[in-house]
């Protein structure tokens, strides 16, 4: 595509900017309905505790109240979870309810207590203080090892509070080949807890339409046919012809808008009872105690290794926490989506993985920007680090050493995972020569002189998106298919409306896609639309995550391409008298090879809906074609991370100097974008790396509940990014195409750590916790002080 | 938010007449603290007075060897103005620190002063430079006035009208941001001042804002970084929280000092 096109590679700017940053998006809280009224959703102030009584008699009677609930009103279904995951002892997960108003107890501080719907917000929070709720506290578990180890039972009904014991691998043979193992390193890791914190906080708005019964949530989504299925056949038991759900513009998701909310179904249910439709939106402090978090693992991990430093096995235990109730992908996160990439980019032969996913008095854990990939590639990559220094290698040499060579493809994983295309090789060294690796050690040098530590740190990542063949997901335990949808619908005069069943919050599908239909039916951008959000517009559609949109979203729409340019081809066959095999297409025009015959694409359109002369036994009329695309295999991005950082020895402050990415992503669509979204990733990696860490006290409080204590990344914690990509094609799907959305999360936290260690190396600090705050990198060197002094 | 009623009276006299019949009324700035507070139900006052309406008190004025700044001038004005640049550039620097361009531009300083926030900037200044508060009533040194966290000498029923501070040789503060909040977790004011070095931190202590004699006399005989960096204070008397222990708050002050004095020159 030569520049200024519209087509596949082409920068485009993104045609969805105009409205956002116009201040002209749809968001759901700019919705307002006839007769809206508003809800407050009163939430628990403790960790655990038993609900002995609720009085809200003084409540109903408050100004402008139309009604409240409580659990013991709300008898719906639990909320569901969409992923059955087994133990190592074919056992299933323990499985508990999950109430969309806490009923008896309360499991985690921001559980929903009780809704009060009134006439004006400002009234629905007086009459909530109005409320009076008998808690009887009890103890909490926060700490995972605690949970484990006897303490309080989240669910007292499961008698534990694990929630499945499960792996991978053959631990003994994993076990045989340590025993006889040249050198076997070991780290403990902790992959700290995140709050998503997604510019729009969540909204929803419920309404009930008493003339036709059909219900309609407005929500803050990724993926409304999800929310549609889930709360209309698990919650509230209302047929899908009955139940419309739009999730308009979003304002960023992150994976916290996956999941089907408590909230969503409430003002659902609630909308028929007070016969007005009810709008609910997340103060900021709710967001903080009730979005899905995402992350917070504890590991122990161990590699056993030649003399030579070649990767012979890997044996690695890990603690999830899943917080206090299973969110809706939550039992995959630590299991399908992380230990299945332990292998990373190495040829690591045999690898046992033990992972306990544990119940805690916490807001629940699910997916977050990389789900699993960023904690197997954060646990690999510090490990490697690690490896290379017991090892006496460079951290370039013991990963070239352990590197699947290029001519490996397919490659089998011995952890279920066959990668299709790669070369990380090229990608390291491209990344090697962006970064300016040769020049560090001068740079170090001269920070040194200014009494500074200068730090190098690399990571060369895998992950596993473009999610996923419904056969093998479904093999492990997913309660849902994981193809997407797509109608290409082609109007009278040519233009084309696409409807696809990926929702866009923020990615920019709107332009991506349009260029995916510009360049295969030669049109431009202004004569497409791409439509998404709406049950009542688009097909069943399973929606964004996973960085799956391009990968399975956009592969529907080629599909459905096909379709189209398959029809047209026999309507232009049929009225400029040819053979279908006669009829070349391109460049939005069909030929008959051979001859100045031709027809646009719009002219071709146009017969289509004005079929006067077609012989209907074979041709129909119209242009609309529909299509469903099930991936044959995961996608693979990969590349290196390389970061480079300054350390103030004095008051622990480090700052990233230099950071440069260069992935994998398969064909690019859009350059642009593509580097907006690794830029978006970086900035969170490097937020988790440095900056964000949720805390809670031992009694379940959340201490990080606001941006007073919780670090979001800003744009004076970065520097301006260097990346670049090195293209291997995606083989299993037309476009190549592999993912772009989440590799800036995955591949750029051990980057920043292993940076920040090797800094500090020389001081004695040869660990670092996430996020290595100034306090917590000052009080590693002050802890190394007295054994480097001694050494 | 609560219901309250609201004034926004012209005058000093107004603006007390208003307080005075109030049930339990609070004078508002820049809002900047108080705003917040309300909006997250932590505050339910019967009324609140707006002084942004007093222009009486929006303005800085240079003389006799000191800088006035009205109580309602925002930090912007006192960041950008040349006054107080050439007078008290470590002053102007201080002001521009403070919060981002939006706080800066509502936020007072006679809001930030009688809120006392342990954690704000402007009492480091106060106190360092040794200023005089002038009130409705009566005026006010700085010692005299911080008296503990988010508390002061005003009465009630005060006002604050200015702020004086004396033109000191040399001065600057240095910050020390909490990565989450960007308050000072640490901020270390020095001022060579008529009558001798003084040191004041924020950030750090368990009742405010406080000077540091030991560092003001190591200062007077020797004006330099290496006379503080290093130096303790005491971490029993310092904050400890998820940012910062005491002990890392402690050292912190040490080298914030040191850096001021090299900053100030």
């Amino acid at each position: 595509m030569p520049e200024g096109g519209t087509g596949i590679g082409a920068a485009v700017k993104r045609v969805e900017d105009q409205r956002f940053l116009t201040g002209r998006g749809n968001y759901t809280d700019d919705l307002n309905r006839y007769g809206q009224t508003y809800a407050y959703i009163l939430r628990s102030p403790h960790a655990h505790a038993t609900i002995n009584r609720i009085d809200t008699a003084a409540a109903k009677s408050a100004p402008g109240v139309l009604a409240v609930f409580t659990g013991e009103d709300m008898e719906v279904g639990s909320l569901p979870c969409g992923w059955q995951v087994h133990s190592k002892d074919g056992t299933p997960m323990q499985e508990p309810g999950h109430p969309p108003l806490a009923r008896g107890k309360v499991r985690h501080v921001g559980d929903q207590v009780a809704v009060v719907i009134a006439e004006t917000y400002a009234q629905a929070k007086d009459a909530a203080e109005k409320i009076t709720v008998d808690y009887g506290p009890l103890p909490a578990v926060i700490n995972m090892n605690k949970a484990l180890a006897g303490g309080a039972l989240v669910h007292d009904e499961i008698g534990t509070n694990l929630c499945y014991d499960w792996e991978i691998g053959d631990e003994a043979e994993v076990d045989a080949v340590f025993a006889k193992a040249a050198h076997v390193t070991e780290i403990d890791i902790v992959n700290n807890r995140l709050i998503p914190n997604a510019m729009e906080p969540r909204a929803a708005v419920g309404e009930f339409d008493q003339a036709t019964g059909e219900y309609t949530l407005y929500t803050t989504s990724q993926n409304p046919h999800v929310i549609r299925l889930l709360m209309g056949a698990f919650v509230l038991s209302i047929p899908e012809h009955k139940l419309r759900v739009v999730a308009p513009d979003v304002g960023g998701g992150f994976g916290s808008k996956i999941y089907h909310y408590a909230e969503e179904a409430i003002v659902t249910w609630a909308a028929p009872k007070v016969g007005r439709p009810i709008k609910w939106t997340a103060e900021r402090s709710e967001s903080f105690i009730s979005d899905a978090h995402g992350r917070d693992h504890i590991t122990h991990a161990k590699m056993a290794m030649d003399a030579d430093g070649k990767f012979l096995a890997l044996k690695v235990a890990t603690k999830a926490n899943m917080g206090a109730y299973l969110s809706t992908f939550a039992p995959c996160v630590p299991t399908y989506l992380y230990a299945t990439l332990l292998a990373g980019v190495y040829t690591t032969p045999i690898i046992h993985c033990n992972v306990k996913a544990v119940f805690t008095n916490t807001v629940p854990v699910d997916a977050y920007r990389g789900a699993g990939r960023p904690e197997a590639t954060y646990l690999l990559e510090r490990l490697v680090a690690k490896c290379a220094r017991e090892m006496g290698l460079s951290q370039v040499d013991i990963r070239r050493k352990n590197f699947i060579p290029s001519d490996a493809f397919p490659y089998q994983t011995p952890v279920a995972l066959q990668y299709d295309s790669g070369d990380y090789t090229a990608t390291l060294n491209a990344a090697l020569k962006a970064a300016d690796v040769d020049g560090f050690d001068a740079r170090r040098k001269a920070a040194e002189a200014r009494g500074k530590r200068r730090g190098l740190g690399f990571s060369t990542y895998l992950e596993a998106c473009g999610i996923a063949p419904s056969a093998v997901v479904g093999s492990l335990g997913a309660r849902a298919g994981l193809y997407e949808s797509a109608e290409v619908r082609v109007h009278p005069t040519g233009s084309v409306t696409v409807f696809t069943g990926s929702h866009s919050h923020g990615q920019g599908h709107e332009t991506t896609f349009a260029q995916l239909v510009s360049d295969r039916l030669g049109l431009p951008l202004e004569n497409i639309e791409i439509s998404h959000g709406d049950t009542n517009k688009v097909q069943f559609g399973m929606g964004t995550y996973g960085s799956r949109s391009l990968a399975v979203g956009g592969e529907a729409i080629v599909k459905a391409m096909n379709k189209v340019v398959t029809k047209a081809t026999k309507i232009a066959a049929h009225i400029m008298e040819a053979s279908e095999s006669d009829i070349e297409f391109k460049d939005g025009q069909f030929t008959v090879a051979g001859t100045d015959k031709s027809m646009a694409f719009g002219e071709v359109a146009l017969s289509a809906y004005v079929p006067h002369n077609f012989p209907h036994e074979e041709l129909e009329p119209g242009l609309d074609e529909t299509a469903f695309y099930d991936p044959l295999n995961f996608t693979y991005p990969g590349g290196c991370h390389i970061c480079e950082v300054e350390i103030d020895p004095d008051t622990g402050v480090t700052t990233v100097e230099r950071m440069t990415a260069v992935d994998d992503v398969g064909r690019v669509i859009n350059p642009m974008i593509v580097a907006g979204q690794i830029h978006g990733g970086i900035a969170q990696g490097i937020g988790q790396a440095l900056l964000e860490g949720c805390v809670y006290d031992d009694n379940g409080q959340l201490l990080t509940g606001s941006y007073m204590d919780y670090t979001m990344p800003r744009a004076d914690n970065l520097p301006s990014f260097t990346v670049g990509t090195e293209v291997t094609l995606c083989t299993h799907n037309s476009l190549g195409v592999k993912g772009c959305g989440e590799v800036g999360a995955i591949g750029s936290p051990p980057a920043v750590i292993n940076a920040v260690v090797d800094a500090l190396w020389d001081l004695g600090v040869h660990d670092m916790p996430m996020p290595a705050t100034p306090q917590t990198v000052w009080a590693a060197i002050q802890a190394a002080r007295p054994a480097a002094a001694a050494e | 938010m609560y219901d309250f009623a609201y004034h926004k009276p012209s005058s000093v006299a107004d603006a007390m007449a208003a307080l005075k019949a109030a049930d339990d009324g609070k004078f508002l700035a820049g809002g900047m603290t108080m705003i917040p507070t309300l909006k997250q139900r932590l505050a339910q006052p019967s009324d609140l007075i707006d002084l942004s309406g007093v222009g009486d008190l929006v303005g800085i004025t240079v003389s006799g060897g000191a800088v006035t700044i009205g109580a309602m001038t925002t930090h912007a004005a006192v960041a950008t103005s040349t006054d107080v640049q050439s007078a008290i550039p470590a002053l102007a620097a201080l002001a521009g620190g403070i919060g981002d361009p939006q706080v800066r531009n509502r936020g007072t300083i006679g809001g930030s002063v009688a809120n006392n926030d342990p954690a704000a900037d402007y009492p480091a200044a106060c106190l360092a430079l040794g200023a005089t508060i002038k009130t409705d009533r009566r005026e006010m040194a700085a010692d005299d006035f911080f008296t503990d966290l988010f508390e002061t000498a005003l009465a009630d029923d005060e006002i604050i009208l200015s702020v004086s501070f004396p033109k000191p040789s040399k001065a600057a503060y240095q910050k020390f941001d909490n990565p989450a909040s960007r308050y000072a977790l640490v901020g270390v004011f020095v001022a060579q001042t008529a009558g001798g070095p003084r040191v004041a931190v924020t950030g750090s202590g368990q009742n405010g804002v406080f000077r540091v004699p030991g560092m003001e006399s190591a200062l007077a005989s020797s004006w330099s970084a290496d006379a503080v960096k290093g130096m303790a204070v005491d971490a029993g008397t310092l904050n400890s929280d998820i940012h910062a222990s005491a002990e890392y708050r402690a050292h912190l002050i040490g080298v914030m000092a040191g850096r001021a004095v090299t900053a100030a020159g």
